[in-house]
């Protein structure tokens, strides 16, 4: 009996295999298992392979396996493709349509999905003959698909239900009679604890609303226009609004044009269109208005990979803008944490009334995963330094100072519309009353007031270390490869080492002491990250995090790390 | 109520004297007193360029943002407090060149905003450059040649893309400028009221005399019908984009945050930003 399944199908983009992942995936979490599914995919939108990798278990993983338990495959591209992984007995249930072929090494059960999925009602079913196939091989009830398939297709009526749930029974049967039940296959039953799937985009999208976030101006771009569409869905509820902008420039200054007007608002994008909003988050920073901007990252330079893993918009994003400005830069690592992320991107953003960057990554923007329960009544709303309006209202008649010098370098806001608190806000540098002013003390002052505002910051979720204490390797991640890295140490601490990891969730401002303290008692250090350059570990050079014996691990492939490279990496290195 | 003093500063503008955006600063503030506005409830969003300081010279809320973005940014102002009187507003250069784009979506979206632009064919900040409306043939520091390129006609443009309001005034006639801005703020919807502001001192092709040689006001044309977009595009062809006055007006036209689904009624800024419990738990089942 398995405690944990990888289990991936595979076929031509446009051909079901996400619905198919997509329902295997949900009826699964749903029976209490933890389940975590990455969607390999190409930017074209029909035709090209593309798969999606489930992985199944008891407890929670937050990457895939590095091997596949039971490959589905729609074609024979999906099992020249990816039976290299398929684990030694591995089982590859392929459509009996094309002559499947498959090595030695793997158990293969040739299935005529497409005509079983006829017989049932349609051709299109045959994603639902292969989840029965794949039920059956893993000793798995067909009634875990039933609620799935209820919600999928009631509205099309009670008939297509049935023929769906059908389509899963012929499939199972088929397996059945093949002999294909093995007990070595079967998943240990879980405990039936309902928990959420969903993934980082979702997340985001979520912890907006829950934050009070009601405009978003955005440009679409992948991996991050889910959060615009799901927003867009969500907003008429709550009465706020979200525009399609003709770019990024403009969904920049439309997000700041809404913060300046009292909204909360945000946008969000990934590498291109951040470079794009640059100039606009270098305005927020000098006009000191709160907004959120959500980073997606994508294989870069250029359109690079726009459908693959990378971590390699840090710099960017750091040191992106011209000229200097106070700025925020938070990395979320799981679902939850861009829930509650959202919710402090807000705050701190209303609070240092500066502009707040969330970066996630693709893997962790699409990965759905399960996910625990999301809780509204810990999203609290922070404003920040707002005047009092009455007080304002009733101020004698002279000029608000919207950047008044505070020991702090944070001014109270009002917002337009506000009676007694006219005044004026410009890129240019100002004086307290906003009135440009470049005389150079002024400059220096207000250069000063607003480098005061996050100067010595170092917020305490910054850092999270786990683990042993004087560890023989310490690993530093960032984002998703959270996942990979947990599981690496585990494998570590198995062969006897003492292993500990540090997960970096703010990146400005640079956590640099509590890094420090973190890593200093480590034999070895290893920052593991997904780009060419190493920006992670360049950035703790910057700032002044030193350990003598300190490494990179890197992958810029496009694909997201598995656990088993982190671990032959660390082997290595001991 | 307020008058026009209400909307003076004492900052003193540092536009070249005789520069033609001091009329449309002192059209606006005539146009707001005259409608009853008070300064609190206009916020003016402006680009960068000379004209782009008008935001800072006229007492109201504003904001002075990136060059070629004052549409966008005033786009966001009005989606967060729909109660706001928004006036955008910037140069030729600002709209038209680096920010054309934003211009034709912002006549595609219909928020209700004021767009004003100080057209004076040239671009004065950055000291003398050609511009997107400089003549075919203009001499200017980028075209020491005479412009090989030739000039876009904002009306034309805005006719074009479909806008429901469009104006065009000239610095030399206040009364018909204040008239046309005050139109444009009532009108519920996009409006542009393109103006002829002359550069004094880089533009000495497009002077004030020029201009008055040239413009042709509609105000005089007893039969012209601003209903009619056929009519108006035929004018605004016929006159080289030169005509004054009321050019285009269609009432047929909603606004863009009244046809939002589900958009609050109430500005925002006012809204209590805490999530409907019911609203989250039923977000969340779709995910359990
Ligand atoms: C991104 C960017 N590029 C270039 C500039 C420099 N710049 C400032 S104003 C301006 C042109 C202004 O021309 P126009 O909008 O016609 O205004 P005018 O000064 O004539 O009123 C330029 C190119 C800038 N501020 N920002
Ligand atoms: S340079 Fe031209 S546009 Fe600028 S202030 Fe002087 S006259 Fe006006």
């Amino acid at each position: 009996m398995l405690d944990q399944l990888s289990w991936k199908v595979g076929g031509q983009q446009g051909e079901g295999v996400e619905s198919t992942g997509e329902t295997f995936a949900i009826a699964l979490n749903r029976q209490g298992y933890y389940v975590y599914s990455f969607r390999h995919f190409s930017s074209r939108i029909k035709g090209g392979h593309s798969n999606d990798k489930v992985r199944v278990s008891l407890q929670q993983f937050r990457a895939a396996a590095d091997y596949t338990d039971v490959l589905l495959a729609f074609d024979q591209e999906s099992i020249d493709l990816n039976v290299g992984e398929v684990r030694q007995g591995g089982i590859v249930i392929a459509d009996a349509k094309f002559n499947p072929t498959a090595p030695d090494h793997v158990r293969l059960f040739t299935v005529p999905l497409t005509k079983l999925a006829e017989e049932a009602g349609s051709a299109i079913m045959k994603n639902m003959v292969s989840l029965g196939a794949s039920a059956c091989v893993l000793g798995l009830p067909i009634d875990i698909f039933k609620e799935v398939v209820e919600e999928r297709f009631s509205r099309k009526g009670q008939k297509i239900v049935d023929q769906n749930m059908l389509a899963i029974q012929s499939g199972f049967n088929y397996i059945k009679e093949l002999g294909g039940q093995d007990p070595e296959f079967a998943l240990k039953p879980a405990d039936g604890t309902r928990r959420l799937f969903m993934m980082g985009n979702d997340a985001i999208s979520l912890g907006a609303m829950a934050a009070g976030a009601r405009v978003m101006a955005a440009y679409p771009i992948t991996p991050a226009s889910d959060v615009m569409e799901y927003l867009i869905k969500k907003f008429p509820k709550v009465g706020g609004v979200v525009v399609q902008t003709e770019d990024e420039i403009a969904a920049m200054t439309m997000t700041i044009g809404a913060a300046y007007g009292g909204a909360r608002a945000l946008t969000a994008t990934s590498g291109p269109g951040l470079s794009l909003m640059m100039e606009a988050i270098g305005l927020s920073g000098m006009t000191e208005t709160p907004v959120v901007i959500v980073d997606t990252q994508r294989g870069g330079p250029s359109t690079g990979l726009p459908t693959k893993q990378e971590q390699s918009d840090m710099l960017a994003a750091l040191f992106g803008t011209h000229g200097e400005i106070p700025k925020i830069v938070l990395n979320p690592a799981t679902p939850e944490e861009c829930f509650y992320m959202m919710g402090d991107a807000f705050n701190l953003a209303e609070q240092y009334q500066c502009p707040v960057i969330v970066m996630t990554d693709l893997q962790l923007s699409l990965s759905k995963q399960t996910t625990e329960p999301l809780k509204l009544e810990s999203v609290r709303i922070d404003r920040g330094d707002l005047a009092d309006k009455n007080a304002v209202e009733s101020a004698a008649a002279g000029e608000f100072k919207r950047y008044e010098l505070t020991d702090s370098g944070i001014s109270p806001r009002v917002f337009p519309g506000t009676k007694g608190g006219l005044h004026h806000v410009t890129g240019v540098e100002h004086m307290e009353t906003g009135r440009p002013n470049e005389t150079a003390p002024n400059r220096k002052k207000m250069m000063e007031k607003r480098m005061r505002k996050l100067h010595g910051v170092e917020f305490p979720f910054s850092v999270e270390r786990t683990g042993d204490e004087q560890p023989d390797i310490l690993l530093v991640g960032v984002g998703s490869n959270i996942g990979a890295i947990g599981e690496a140490m585990g494998r570590l601490k198995a062969d006897g080492l003492k292993v500990a990891h540090v997960q970096v969730r703010a990146l400005l401002p640079f956590p640099t002491n509590l890094l420090q303290n973190a890593i200093q008692d480590a034999k070895q250090v290893v920052v593991v990250e997904n780009n060419a350059t190493g920006q992670l570990r360049n950035l703790m050079s910057f700032f002044n995090v030193h350990h003598d014996r300190i490494s990179n691990l890197l992958k810029y492939d496009g694909t997201p790390f598995l656990p088993v490279e982190i671990y032959r990496y660390c082997k290595e290195l001991v | 109520m307020a008058t026009v003093k209400d909307f003076r500063n004492d900052i003193r503008p540092n536009w070249c004297p005789g520069c033609g955006d001091f009329s449309v600063q002192a059209s606006i503030q005539r146009a707001l007193a005259a409608m009853g506005k008070e300064p609190h409830e206009v916020a003016i969003i402006s680009g960068i360029g000379c004209s782009g300081r008008i935001s800072g010279y006229i007492n109201t809320y504003g904001f002075h943002g990136v060059h070629g973005r004052s549409l966008p940014t005033a786009q966001g102002v009005k989606l967060a407090n729909r109660n706001l009187t928004v006036i955008a507003s910037g140069g030729d250069g600002d709209g038209f060149g680096i920010g054309l784009n934003h211009f034709m979506h912002a006549v595609r979206r219909n928020m209700d905003i004021t767009y004003i632009v100080m057209d004076n064919q040239i671009y004065g900040l950055t000291k003398g450059q050609h511009s997107p409306t400089s003549a075919h043939g203009f001499k200017a520091k980028t075209t020491p040649e005479g412009n090989i390129e030739n000039a876009l006609v904002p009306t034309q443009i805005a006719l074009a893309a479909g806008i429901g309001f469009l104006g065009q005034g000239f610095s030399s006639d206040v009364n018909q400028l204040v008239s046309l801005i005050q139109q444009g703020i009532q009108y519920k919807g996009f409006a542009l009221i393109n103006v002829f502001s002359p550069c004094v001192t880089y533009n000495k092709i497009n002077t004030y005399d020029w201009y008055r040689e040239h413009v042709y006001n509609l105000d005089n044309v007893p039969d012209y019908d601003p209903t009619d977009r056929a009519a108006a595009m035929k004018m605004v062809i016929e006159t080289h984009g030169l005509c004054t006055g009321l050019i285009y007006k269609d009432e047929s036209r909603v606004a863009y945050e009244d046809q939002v689904p589900g958009y609050a009624a109430n500005p925002l800024v006012d809204e209590d930003l805490h999530l409907d419990a019911k609203v989250f738990e039923e977000a969340i089942r779709e995910f359990a």
